[in-house]
């Protein structure tokens, strides 16, 4: 049974990466809304940019998900 | 977790392969070159459509120009008719102004004809009367009546002399 | 957790029908197999029937299908230039892929192809090769300076190497691991909170039914969101190959 609990405890640690995701969106997000606000004309431009950053910083918060079910599951 | 069984790799592997290929072949033989086509289709019809406004565009640029034309005809004839009329009244006046002037010489000439007569009358008549008036103060001079062509003779001389 | 009702459930494969066997290797007509077959099916038959008129002025669905073609073509052209214009059936055909997958996966009942990182790694090393494979045909030996750095400092090339050509080896990792945690999370999040609903019976259950909508809603943006991102690191990828920075 303590190797049921490591488990858990490690699927739990590895979830604490998703923080860093949180920060880099909000980062991500407010940095592109401060940008369109200061320059609305060239919002539209790097929206896909934005949004493939977005992908990208998501996809760290991910994989840290993906350690957790690994942890768990497999 | 199901995705790390190894079971199943190679059956998705192999399928993978199978429907990846023949969506790529599907999608550069048969979509793709006809939405190509679609394209192309479009591209040629807006440029049939320029094409045909510029036609149109060349057509209203020669209708402008007849009208142009057409205009500046009909203003040189009003102008032509203008200076005709003009030139029209101008002859009449001149001619009435000719009419009149030989009217007014004629009527003068007349006058003139008239006074020369009436002139010459007098003349005559004042000859008459001093031939006369001179006959009877040479008869009475003399006493004897004068010879009357004498008289008209030296009248006329007298006169003569005087006219001058 | 029982395995009946884990979230995982949804991500086994089990064969349809009998297993194939060919020379030895497993070829059998799995769940994903069916739903492979069906996106391509779906793909093929939206974009024929949204050409099939072939108008001059495109109705809703050809602008559509127009519209994906002009957004892949407009991605290749912005990112690679005119030399990407052989690689666009290829990448259009994986975005149009990944999209129908991602998107058919949210259909209630289905199975999502992308969600097997077996599937995902496959194209993504079949990318990576690719475009490796093209960096040495058109540069040859010179597609090697690559991972050397320009401007940097000499002093710093022994730790910058390693680093680009580790980063370079990597590519076909993040790239498989983002689409595949992508979908799995997910749809692990909304059968989880679906699993809610049905837990809280009739009087809270519409609270987490709610939630799910909301998060439904995202999965589909996320489903496209994928899809742009594997086309657009593709055309990056091509572009480094072909313009060696």
């Amino acid at each position: 049974m303590e190797v049921e609990a490591a488990r858990y405890i490690g699927a739990g640690l590895a979830v604490i990466a998703l923080g860093g995701a949180g920060a880099g969106l909000g980062v991500l997000f407010g940095n592109y809304l401060n940008a369109a606000v200061r320059n609305p004309a060239a919002a539209e431009k790097w929206f896909g940019r934005m949004m493939m950053t977005f992908a990208l910083v998501e996809a760290t918060g991910l994989i840290a998900f993906v350690v957790a079910m690994i942890i768990l599951f497999v | 977790m199901p995705q790390f069984d190894p079971t199943y790799f190679a059956p998705q592997l192999v399928w993978l392969g199978i429907t990846f290929l023949a969506l790529y072949l599907l999608m550069s033989k048969l979509i793709l070159p006809r939405i190509n086509g679609i394209f192309a289709q479009r591209e040629d019809r807006i440029d049939g459509n320029l094409q045909r406004a510029e036609a149109l565009k060349e057509e209203a640029a020669q209708v402008l120009a007849a009208y142009q034309k057409a205009i500046a005809d009909a203003r040189a004839q009003a102008q032509g008719a203008l200076a005709k009329a003009a030139a029209d009244i101008a002859a009449e006046t001149a001619a009435r102004e000719a009419e009149f002037g030989r009217k007014m010489a004629d009527q003068t000439a007349a006058a003139e004809a008239g006074i020369r007569t009436a002139k010459a009358q007098a003349l005559a008549d004042v000859r008459g009367v001093a031939a006369e008036v001179a006959g009877m103060m040479a008869g009475k001079l003399v006493g004897a009546p004068a010879d009357a062509g004498a008289v008209v003779q030296a009248v006329d001389s007298v006169m003569k002399e005087r006219a001058r | 957790m029982a395995e009946a009702h884990s979230p995982l459930a949804q991500f086994e494969i089990h064969p349809l029908g009998g297993p194939i066997h060919i020379g030895g290797l497993d070829v059998s007509f799995t769940n994903s197999a069916l739903w492979m077959v069906l996106a391509v099916a779906g793909i093929t038959a939206f974009m024929l029937l949204g050409t099939r008129k072939q108008a001059i002025v495109p109705g809703r669905w050809q602008s559509l299908c127009e519209g994906m073609y002009d957004f892949v073509s407009g991605l290749l052209k912005e990112n690679v230039g005119n030399e990407g214009r052989k690689y666009f059936p290829f990448v259009f055909s994986l975005f149009m892929f990944i999209l129908f997958c991602n998107l058919f996966g949210l259909l209630p009942g289905a199975f999502t192809v992308t969600s097997h990182i077996v599937v995902t790694a496959a194209l993504a090393l079949f990318v990576f090769f690719m475009v490796t494979i093209i960096g040495v045909v058109r540069h040859g030996l010179h597609f090697f300076s690559y991972f050397v750095p320009q401007g940097a400092p000499v002093w710093l090339l022994p730790l910058m190497i390693p680093i680009e050509v580790l980063s370079y080896f990597i590519r076909p990792l993040s790239l498989s691991v983002r689409l595949f945690a992508n979908m799995v999370a997910g749809h692990v999040m909304l059968t989880v909170i679906g699993g809610f609903v049905f837990a809280l019976g009739i009087w809270a259950g519409w609270v987490p039914l709610a939630f799910v909508t909301v998060i439904f809603g995202l999965e589909l943006l996320i489903a496209c969101l994928q899809a742009y991102v594997f086309t657009i690191l593709t055309c990056i990828y091509l572009h480094d190959a072909i313009h060696l920075h």
